[in-house]
């Protein structure tokens, strides 16, 4: 098992290197650059839009910017005397933006040395801001997988037990309906229904607005809580529940069900003893999908619901080419994809013991 | 039924007989299609559908001969209402009609959601059954390359991939075929692995024929339920996938309506305009629910394992 946990992670790491090293081409590709982002000041001068590019190094080629952001610049750009003057440099000029003195030496670190580099428009470390919103990304999709999981597989093991009745029909047409349903949407017919003409609950954010930006306690706001869960959950109650009923279904036919029946149990000790137990093994390997899901989805229920999040931050750092913090939300997604999938396999192999993890 | 006359029961037995006999060699397309007719609800799906891409294909004839440009626009006649004279479904804020509009960007979700799944299901299915058919070392590559793609969240790489290139509809249809291939090769690949094994293959294969006939002439028709499938239920997703983007203002860009750009800014136009979120949605709501409903009926009508 342990052997299997680390070759998993092994293999992980020329992916996330792939992905890394793909994110940084995209975005520095990308017409109008960070600077073009921060300084919209027409009164800004040439010069200074300049001396700005050096500062964060964003003229420099997009391999050697990738460099920087992975192993540092305190390589690049070196004191070798001690004077405080940097003298030497490889890769990038000495004077970066041609003022005739050298540029300070560089004090970057690199991610590979735990310094994820400092937020373009926030002037703060990248994981210091980003540490600030996981907590509120975290409340909402752990919420949300708790509920469609719960209510999903619930619904799935009682459509399976009683197929064909009313009940499966109706939670079968709801399921693909929900599907098809865009959840932005949905979020903003419910805000405009429950928020804004009825006023039955808050439209927007995860607690009433304070000076400090801090929040009560999750159970004092549970209010800020349920329409975004709710739509969150959605795709997760749909998925988990139409997995649930084909896994039932597959169990029926299988001979232990034949041998518990002829054994004259009572049907409700079938079902949900020798059934749904067996029933329920496949659905850990769709905790790395709803992870993924989770992931997509909190970035749009975030934007509808101004929830202060990392899926919000992620797109305002997109839109303002703040390189530093899309590589670190990239990094942040990869992992918790990655993680989510390992662990539903290894979760599987705990559950069922006919699966042998190699 | 030559012999002399025969008891009325051994009559209908021979009938019987020979019905089935007929619906035996009656071919899996005719039988699907056969079934597919009995289906209401698919059918109504259908007939939505076909309205509603009619509708768009025709956009610009019909707002044409309603002397209405999508694009145009008056300030001053903004947020006017559903069924103002001479704005079916009002206007938005800064008055360009609304019906002319939904139209029009109905030409474009579909048609983004339509090339999009093609073109990824083309790929998936190709790269799924080389893969599922030869197997070796071509299936472990493959398998390697969706498991790395997968394990990336698309809408991550769809948010940095249309900041950088700010799409046009076409550019879009391409980067989301190139990330979406990797579900379409799956479910091709586990189809093939399932059929390579049946003896008509075998046969095929003692015949002589080619590898490529193979899996092209033998195999490639016999999963068309699920190449269906997957082509419905493909263009609802990327419809949504659409939407969501444009809803985060990084999709198609404006001028160029898409139902999913109409509502970027939503948030924006509740106080005075809420039609002007709620019909687009709907559009989108309807649309992809009837691409499902289509996908699930084909699947019952052209599985070859149910019976009637």
């Amino acid at each position: 098992m342990v052997k299997y946990v680390v070759r998993r992670l092994l293999q992980s790491i020329p992916i996330l290197f792939g992905i890394t090293l793909l994110s940084y081409l995209l975005m520095t590709a990308a017409p109008g650059g960070p600077v073009a982002a921060l300084a919209f000041d027409p009164r800004i001068s040439a010069a200074e839009r300049q001396r700005l590019e050096a500062r964060l190094g964003v003229n420099d080629p997009w391999l050697v910017q990738y460099l920087r952001w992975l192993i540092g610049d305190d390589w690049m750009r070196r004191d070798t005397d001690g004077d405080g003057i940097a003298d030497t440099a490889i890769l990038i000029p000495l004077d970066a933006n041609g003022d005739g003195v050298p540029e300070p030496p560089g004090e970057r670190r690199g991610v590979l040395r735990g310094d994820f580099g400092i937020s373009f428009t926030h002037r703060r470390p990248v994981l210091d801001v980003l540490f600030e919103r996981v907590p509120a990304t975290l409340e909402l999709s752990i919420s949300a997988l708790l509920i469609g999981a719960s209510v999903g597989i619930t619904i799935g093991v009682l459509a399976a037990v009683r197929r064909g009745s009313i009940f499966d029909n109706l939670t079968r047409v709801l399921a693909v309906v929900f599907d098809a349903i865009p959840g932005f949407w949905l979020g903003l017919m419910l805000i405009l229904l429950l928020g804004s003409q009825l006023g039955l609950l808050p439209m927007q954010g995860r607690c009433r607005v304070t000076m400090d930006d801090s929040c009560p306690p999750v159970y004092q706001r549970i209010e800020y809580l349920i329409l975004p869960t709710f739509i969150l959950s959605t795709g997760l109650i749909a998925g988990y529940s139409r997995f649930t009923r084909a896994s039932m279904l597959d169990v029926m036919g299988e001979d232990y069900m034949r041998t518990a029946r002829a054994k004259g149990l009572r049907e409700r000790v079938v079902w949900f003893k020798h059934g749904a137990r067996n029933a329920l093994i496949p659905i850990a390997t769709f905790l790395g999908p709803a992870l993924t899901g989770l992931l997509g989805g909190a970035v749009i229920t975030e934007t509808v619901f101004s929830w202060p999040g990392v899926g919000r931050e992620a797109i305002a750092a997109v839109s303002q080419r703040n390189y530093p913090v899309v590589m670190a939300v990239t990094v942040y997604a990869a992992l918790a994809t990655i993680i989510g999938y390992l662990i539903s396999d290894i979760l599987y192999g705990i559950i069922d013991p006919r699966i042998r993890l190699e | 039924m030559t012999t002399a006359a025969p008891s009325p029961s051994a009559r209908l037995s021979v009938i019987d007989l020979e019905l089935s006999a007929r619906r035996r060699r009656e071919s899996l397309m005719a039988r699907g299609l056969r079934r597919l007719r009995r289906d209401r609800l698919t059918l109504v799906a259908l007939s939505i559908l076909f309205i509603l891409a009619m509708l768009s294909v025709f956009a610009p004839v019909i707002t044409g001969a309603m002397g209405i440009d999508p694009n145009a626009t008056n300030p001053t006649q903004g947020f006017l209402p559903i069924g103002s004279p001479g704005n079916l479904l009002g206007t938005d804020k800064i008055g360009r009609d609304q019906f002319a509009r939904i139209l029009h960007a109905g030409r474009v979700s579909l048609g983004i959601g339509f090339f999009g799944a093609l073109f990824s299901l083309t790929i998936g299915t190709t790269f799924g059954v080389m893969a599922g058919y030869w197997g070796g070392a071509f299936d472990d590559i493959m398998n390697w390359i969706i498991t790395t793609l997968d394990s990336i969240p698309s809408l991550f790489i769809l948010v940095i991939l249309s900041s950088a290139l700010r799409p046009s509809a076409e550019v879009l249809i391409l980067i989301v075929s190139l990330i979406g291939w990797t579900g379409a090769t799956r479910l091709m690949r586990g189809q093939t692995l399932k059929l390579k094994n049946m003896d008509y293959i075998l046969s095929a294969r003692a015949m002589g024929a080619s590898a490529l006939r193979i899996m092209f002439v033998h195999i490639v028709p016999n999963i068309f339920s699920y190449t269906a499938l997957a082509l419905a239920g493909g263009i609802g997703g990327l419809i949504l996938t659409e939407s969501g983007l444009s809803f985060l203002g990084l999709g198609v860009q404006p001028p160029t309506a898409t139902w999913g750009n109409m509502l970027t800014d939503a948030q924006q136009m509740f106080r005075r305009g809420p039609h002007l979120v709620f019909v687009p949605g709907l559009m989108i709501f309807v649309t992809v629910l009837c691409l499902y409903i289509i996908g699930d009926g084909l699947r019952d009508a052209f599985d070859p394992k149910t019976e009637d």
